[in-house]
């Protein structure tokens, strides 16, 4: 699957997420449901815009002194007998996961939900490495989407959003032999059967990395289903892969972020499950023998030191898809990343270009509802504006959509010019006057009252393909005209 | 206390009794006001579409409107809420970095201008009783940083009571050219939006954002629905009791 989720245009994806009405209703309810937890969960904590300022300065100056950290971390992971490997890109990072597999002979692997293991695609990799390969999710979420045929993931942090019970229980049943109800304790039961066996035989193990602490050379991980310790803890060789940026100095800063990751992704205090380790030590009775950490760049490094920095401070938390109004009506499968929502729309363009990911900073209203969530405060509606200025101003390659580009600049010369401005409201006036009106208004109140316009071309055919425009005054009753002559009259 | 008023292109096209309303209102309250000739539009259409270059002819010629007013009242959250976003637009060293933190200093939205400056809450408008719900803009609320000052002066209109509108947070789908460039989103936005105005059982939609309310109404009078569409200015003029209106305080945020 990779970064990228789908073949389709953006505009074709738009069609089928309007038409799947199952998924819109899923995620509004989702987003809803979210909302007061996360709430709670922040006021619990208190002062929690003094929290987010904390946790942003740990972001910046992680990413300020990066390469520092990286080699601190590289450093204490190789004393304590582990490896570390740098990936410049997803094929790097699936190269060094295939030379362990093989060398330990591995068939039998676990994984633990991770983003950047689906963004370099491990899976087709493990699978094509022969057909007695047993791979297990073992996120339960994950694992629904990976029996569902390696479905792709719509959120973040609920991956699995997208499907209810009753079509998880027609996937067991057409898949595991499932022949229980749509009780998701039966549900869960069921995929906990299939999962111990094969966690108990695994051989290795594969995790992403919430945070990597550098001065321990540990890793952090938090789950609400105990997967990734399991994980960590039974088989023999542990491959973690981490995206380069998710490092912090010491354990101090990762109790930080973990609560503001727990509180803003899923609004509890903690997850069930908040994990350090690392290469098993002698005295040890449990963890990891083999201990590998794969440091995956795959695009982030386009982002230092540019105006799109600031993405690196994601924690990944979520918490900007559940408040965007955009992700809430299309559902995280239309944006065809991995990454949806805000921080998709800002994260793709810079890891897989804008050929590809162009659509995606148009596809917001700029509310800054992602801005003003976000726990680490990436300014994500400023840099969807930016996106756009490096499209428009300096590449050149325009967004025409429905709207064609010369007409936006034409808006920019009427604005700009006092006079042209003037044209522009009195040429406005005539254009809309001579539309087709609308039979009746239903709407009252003076917003209407010059009518309403049903179909509209050029500029403002976007507008009324999907609502009716106010019919504009004529001349002598607009604003200006009446303030002269109020004035006047004084 | 003189204003200089920011009609906003919104208003200037399509809506001059809101700004008549609002011209009311302040001269009601003893506040003098002047409409300076050169202004324009705020930018935010082309800036928002990555036109930045495009936009600091109009930016500038903004800013040089107004750069001797005492105060600048707009009509719309989301415009005064661009003047806030000026200043970042402007390298240190450039003339028009100093101008354009003094003009974010005194660009005040009208609602927030009467209870902020002026500390007035009551002014004096009167409803029979109606039932009225109020959207609240994304740009007003989270960039101008606008929250409070038009719940509490509805709060003092007498005869209209005011409904919580469901997902008070939510975007209604305008987003400038974003209502016109992907209208298939904005109208899943809208429709939800609409749908939420419609369930307060309110007889009134109030904002105090012009594009928000020509967007919702837009989509309410396409599917026929009945309801009155207001902008807060009309509101707060509407059938006004002379005898009620308070009196000019001192300002609340001096600072300003």
């Amino acid at each position: 699957m990779g970064l990228s989720t789908s073949t389709k245009t953006f505009a074709e994806r738009l069609e089928d997420s309007k038409k799947d009405t199952f998924a819109r209703a899923a995620v509004a309810k989702a987003q809803d449901a979210q909302w007061e937890k996360r709430e709670t969960a922040r006021e619990e904590l208190g002062n929690w815009q003094e929290w987010r300022d904390i946790a942003e300065s740990i972001r910046q100056h992680t990413l300020k002194y990066l390469p520092h950290y990286l080699t601190e971390f590289s450093d204490n992971v190789a004393k304590r007998g582990g490896h570390v490997f740098f990936a410049a890109n997803a094929k790097e990072a699936n190269d060094y996961v295939k030379r362990i597999v093989l060398e330990k002979n591995a068939k039998k692997i676990v994984k633990s939900k991770s983003m950047v293991t689906t963004e370099v695609d491990i899976d087709p990799m493990l699978v094509s490495l022969g057909d007695d390969m047993d791979i297990l999710e073992t996120d339960l979420a994950e694992f629904i989407l990976q029996v569902a045929d390696w479905d792709e993931p719509s959120h973040i942090v609920f991956p699995a959003l997208h499907k209810n019970r009753d079509q998880i229980r027609e996937i067991f049943a057409a898949k595991l032999g499932y022949e229980g109800d749509n009780d998701p304790v039966n549900l869960a039961r069921c995929a906990r059967d299939t999962m111990r066996k094969l966690f108990l035989k695994s051989e290795v193990g594969i995790t992403g990395c919430n945070f990597a602490i550098a001065n321990t050379g540990d890793i952090n991980l938090s789950t609400n289903e105990g997967n990734a310790d399991l994980t960590i803890s039974i088989p023999k060789t542990q491959i973690v892969l981490m995206g380069m940026e998710r490092i912090v100095p010491s354990i101090k800063e990762a109790e930080i972020l973990d609560n503001m990751l727990a509180r803003s992704a899923v609004g509890q205090k903690l997850t069930t499950y908040v994990t350090f380790a690392g290469q098993k030590a002698e005295d040890e009775s449990d963890g990891p023998e083999d201990f590998h950490v794969v440091i995956v760049d795959n695009g982030r490094s386009n982002a230092i030191g540019t105006a799109f920095e600031s993405i690196l401070q994601c924690i990944r938390c979520g918490a900007c898809l559940n408040v965007c109004p955009v992700y809430r009506q299309i559902g995280g499968h239309a944006y065809g990343s991995i990454y949806p929502g805000p921080v998709g729309s800002v994260l793709s363009p810079v890891l897989g270009g804008y050929e590809q990911y162009g659509d995606l900073p148009y596809a917001s209203t700029l509310c800054g509802a992602c801005t003003e969530t976000c726990p680490v405060k990436i300014p994500l509606h400023e840099l969807l504006i930016e996106h756009r200025k490096v499209m428009e101003d300096e590449l050149k390659m325009h967004h025409d959509g429905s709207f064609v580009n010369m007409e936006m600049n034409a808006v920019g010369m009427g604005t700009g010019h006092p006079a042209m401005f003037g044209m522009a409201v009195n040429m406005a006036h005539t254009g809309l006057s001579m539309l087709p009106k609308a039979k009746e208004v239903t709407v009252e109140g003076s917003l209407f009252k010059y009518g309403a316009v049903r179909k509209a071309p050029a500029l403002a055919k976007g507008w009324t393909d999907v609502r009716d425009l106010p019919v504009a005054p004529p001349h002598k009753e607009q604003f200006r005209q009446w303030y002269k002559k109020h004035k006047a009259g004084k | 206390m003189k204003v200089s008023l920011f009609s906003t292109c919104v208003m200037d096209l399509m809506f001059p009794q809101v700004g008549i309303a609002m011209v009311e209102v302040l001269e009601r309250l003893g506040v003098e006001t002047e409409l300076p000739e050169g202004q324009v539009c705020c930018g935010q259409p082309t800036y928002n579409s990555g036109l930045v270059k495009e936009s600091m002819l109009t930016i500038k010629n903004q800013i040089d409107a107004f750069e001797d007013s005492e105060y600048v009242v707009g009509i719309a959250g989301s415009c005064s809420g661009m003047f806030t976003e000026y200043p970042h637009m402007f390298e240190e060293g450039d003339p028009y970095k100093q101008k354009a933190i003094d003009l974010a200093n005194k660009s005040y939205e009208f609602t927030q201008f009467l209870y902020r400056v002026l500390g007035v809450k009551d002014v004096g408008a009167t409803f029979n009783g109606e039932k009225a719900t109020y959207h609240r803009s994304c740009h007003m609320t989270r960039i101008l940083g606008e929250r409070e000052a038009p719940f509490i002066l509805l709060d003092n209109v007498k005869g209209l009571e005011m409904l919580p509108l469901p997902h008070l947070e939510n975007c209604c789908g305008f987003g400038g050219t974003f209502s016109v460039k992907a209208p298939e989103i904005s109208e899943m936005m809208v429709t939800e939006k609409m749908n939420d105005v419609v369930s307060t059982g309110a007889e009134i939609l109030i904002s105090a954002d012009l594009g928000c309310l020509m967007n919702i109404a837009g989509k309410l009078n396409r599917e026929g629905k009945k309801i009155k569409v207001m902008h807060i200015a009309e509101v707060l003029n509407n059938n006004v009791d002379l005898e009620r209106i308070d009196k000019v305080t001192n300002p609340v945020f001096a600072e300003a």
